[in-house]
């Protein structure tokens, strides 16, 4: 029945599957729901979205197929609705004696007259197609919260009764990730360190032998405190401009970053760091955190990871003023500097062909500041970065 | 069997239709959310609100799956045997039964959290793949299978710490709970203090929603806080009109129970200062 619907969400990029869809499928037979649009809505996302990133999606899908399947009116008899909604629908386009006297008439005529009535109905309103969901003529009209549905013969002009999937109130929420982030993951696996703390809840075989070895051959057990994972990593990203063609790359990165490291912290920035970085990736000019506050605030145990292209101009990381969208006091390159000796532990990530890197003077030279640790952004040079990490560098490497 | 909140617990209607929906085709349903949002106490909630028993299961980062179905205790069984203890020969006796293993087998329909189930492993959730699919196991001590006489209603609440892999979200109900606006925060206080005062209360949420939209606070007061603070309020009798945040006082009055830490703190005393200087 709403087979279509389960396209466009494939089309939209919302990772649905069969499986889910039976599922809502099930739930419809099983009358979860009573028939109204919200609860419909509601429902179908509960079922087929399963991230809050994708509700954004989700609603602009949700929305364009319903106007698309009830953009003509007589669509709506083609469109294979369950027929509880068109007798609701019927019953707010027609008084009760018209109702009375079509029902007398059987479905199909019914039908008819309320296909006729619908297609006057959305020339009078608003004379465009896409009558549902604005204007608050929606016929569909959620039989609970938006009582102003559609009224005939009433005063028009009710209020905006903008539906609750046309809102996109989670915007903010979207951004592509995930697909093909497990290898990072694995990549990422080689910093893991463990650390033995806690409460002693591990049962030691090794320590229970040799106890129980020298008590004789009585058991005397043993025990140790769970290996935890307690390495620490800072994430600079560099975002916007000539990073946009790795977006994904990136993307993919940081998800995998965020499932595999529990104590992440990650700043943006824009092409070269300087005294401010952001925390959202909007790269509005709001929230900006102090480059000082983050050099104070995390402790020299934390390993930096640095994301970028780092290509520029070298002026941007060499001259005072040189950011290409503010006024900087100091240089890229002493920021640089600073990051560098507060975290012994950094490298730099780039998603630009190695070969490609002599060819960029800028390159170049960050990747002297970096004192050697660039590593291309591919699994193999991340394999390479992350036992790099792992080994509490700070002494030079070799270059790649 | 209708869940629609409770008389101690605002659901809005799209909650109400993900908890339907997962008890309707008893599948788990993953709560998310915003710290504070009460994706813990919905459980309990529709616990109660049912009329079922709950078991609850808190996830820490140690936990494995196995631990939810059962253990055997090796190391008793081998310590009770140079004691010479008659229970050994049972090794029945050596199984501890987890939380899942509890509620499969209550003897009526249970309810089942499975709480901060992203502190665990990124494995822990594919382990219980099939677990929670057809809500049976196999003991390979005792050679049993046990199955779920009544499927429990199993909610499953994340805090978006780790990602949660795609085979488990695609056997889940999904639900965001989202900040609470204005209208349904005033609905949950009144739920909380059926007594308030308008006048207390319009002020305090003028406050709360002032101090959450502050930028850089490091953590945001969330509606736990909120309640603790109206209760702080409420206790200390604080009249409504010195509540208000203006220039003489840019700090909330008994700020404590909304800012939990320093720096939030130090942040309100800056803005505190900049506005005096204004």
């Amino acid at each position: 029945m709403f087979v279509d619907f389960f396209f466009q969400l494939k089309a939209a990029k919302v990772p649905v599957t069969i499986r889910e869809y039976l599922m809502l499928l099930e739930a419809m037979e099983k009358g979860v729901f009573g028939y109204a649009i919200d609860d419909f809505y509601w429902l179908a996302r509960a079922a087929l979205v399963k991230d809050e990133k994708f509700f954004d999606k989700f609603d602009q899908a949700f929305s364009h197929y319903f106007r698309g399947m009830m953009n003509a009116a007589h669509g709506l008899l083609k469109a294979d609705l369950p027929e509880e909604w068109l007798k609701a629908l019927a019953a707010r386009l027609f008084s009760p004696d018209e109702l009375e006297k079509l029902q007398q008439l059987g479905l199909k005529e019914l039908m008819d007259e309320l296909a006729k009535r619908l297609q006057e109905q959305s020339g009078r309103h608003q004379g465009g197609s896409r009558w549902i969901g604005t204007g608050g003529t929606s016929p569909f009209g959620n039989s609970g919260i938006n009582p102003a549905g559609v009224r005939i013969g009433g005063a028009g002009g009710q209020g905006k009764a903008v539906k609750i999937w046309d809102k996109r109130e989670f915007r903010a929420l979207a951004g592509d990730v995930e697909l093909g982030t497990r290898n990072i993951k694995v990549a990422l696996r080689r910093l893991r360190k463990f650390v033995r703390e806690g409460a002693e809840d591990e049962f030691d075989l090794g320590g229970t032998i040799r106890a129980t070895a020298e008590n004789g051959g009585w058991l005397d057990i043993k025990m140790v405190p769970e290996r935890k994972n307690r390495v620490k990593v800072l994430l600079f990203l560099d975002i916007g401009g000539s990073m946009d063609s790795h977006i994904r790359i990136s993307e993919e990165l940081f998800s995998a970053a965020r499932g595999e490291l529990k104590h992440l912290e990650y700043f943006y920035f824009h092409n070269c760091l300087y005294e401010r970085v952001w925390r959202s990736n909007k790269r509005g000019y709001n929230e900006f955190t102090d480059t000082w506050e983050v050099l104070n605030t995390y402790g020299p145990d934390y390993k930096v990871i640095f994301v970028g292209d780092a290509t520029m101009s070298t002026y941007e990381i060499t001259e005072i003023g040189g950011s290409i969208e503010h006024w900087n006091e100091e240089t890229g390159e002493t920021w640089l500097d600073r990051v560098l000796t507060a975290f012994p532990d950094a490298v730099w990530l780039n998603p630009v062909d190695p070969g490609r890197w002599h060819h960029t003077p800028s390159v170049r030279l960050l990747y002297q500041l970096i004192q050697g640790r660039m590593f291309p952004l591919t699994l193999e040079g991340l394999d390479r970065a992350m036992s790099l990490l792992r080994k509490r560098t700070s002494q030079p490497t070799r270059p790649v | 069997m209708k869940f629609s909140g409770t008389e101690s617990y605002v659901a809005t209607d799209d909650l109400n239709m993900a908890v339907n929906a997962a008890i309707a085709l008893s599948r788990p349903l993953l709560v998310k959310g915003e710290p504070g949002t009460g994706k813990t106490l919905l459980a309990l909630e529709v616990a109660r609100a049912l009329g079922k028993p709950i078991f609850e299961w808190h996830i820490k980062s140690t936990t494995k799956a196995q631990q939810g179905l059962y253990e055997y205790d090796a190391v008793s069984r081998l310590r009770d045997s140079q004691l010479g203890d008659p229970r050994v020969g049972e090794v029945r006796n050596y199984i501890k039964r987890g939380m899942l293993w509890e509620a499969f087998t209550a003897g009526e329909q249970s309810v089942l959290l499975i709480d901060e189930i992203d502190k665990a492993d990124i494995e822990f959730p594919n382990d219980l793949l099939r677990e929670l699919d057809r809500m049976e196991f196999y003991v390979y001590e005792t050679k049993e299978t046990i199955q779920a006489t009544n499927r429990p209603i199993v909610i499953i609440t994340s805090n978006n710490e780790k990602e949660l892999p795609d085979a488990f979200l695609r056997r889940c109900f999904f639900h965001y709970i989202r900040f609470p606006e204005k209208e349904t925060m005033e609905r949950i206080v009144h739920v909380h203090f059926p007594d308030i005062k308008p006048r207390l209360l319009k002020e305090a949420l003028e406050v709360f929603f002032t101090v959450r939209e502050v930028n850089g606070l490091k953590k945001k007061p969330s509606t736990s806080e909120l309640l603790d603070w109206i209760k702080l309020l409420l206790v200390e009798d604080i009249p409504p009109e010195s509540i208000r945040l203006d220039a003489t006082r840019a700090i909330p009055q008994l700020y404590g129970a909304l800012l939990k830490n320093e720096q939030d703190v130090h942040l309100f005393e800056r803005l505190a200062f900049l506005s005096r200087r204004q």
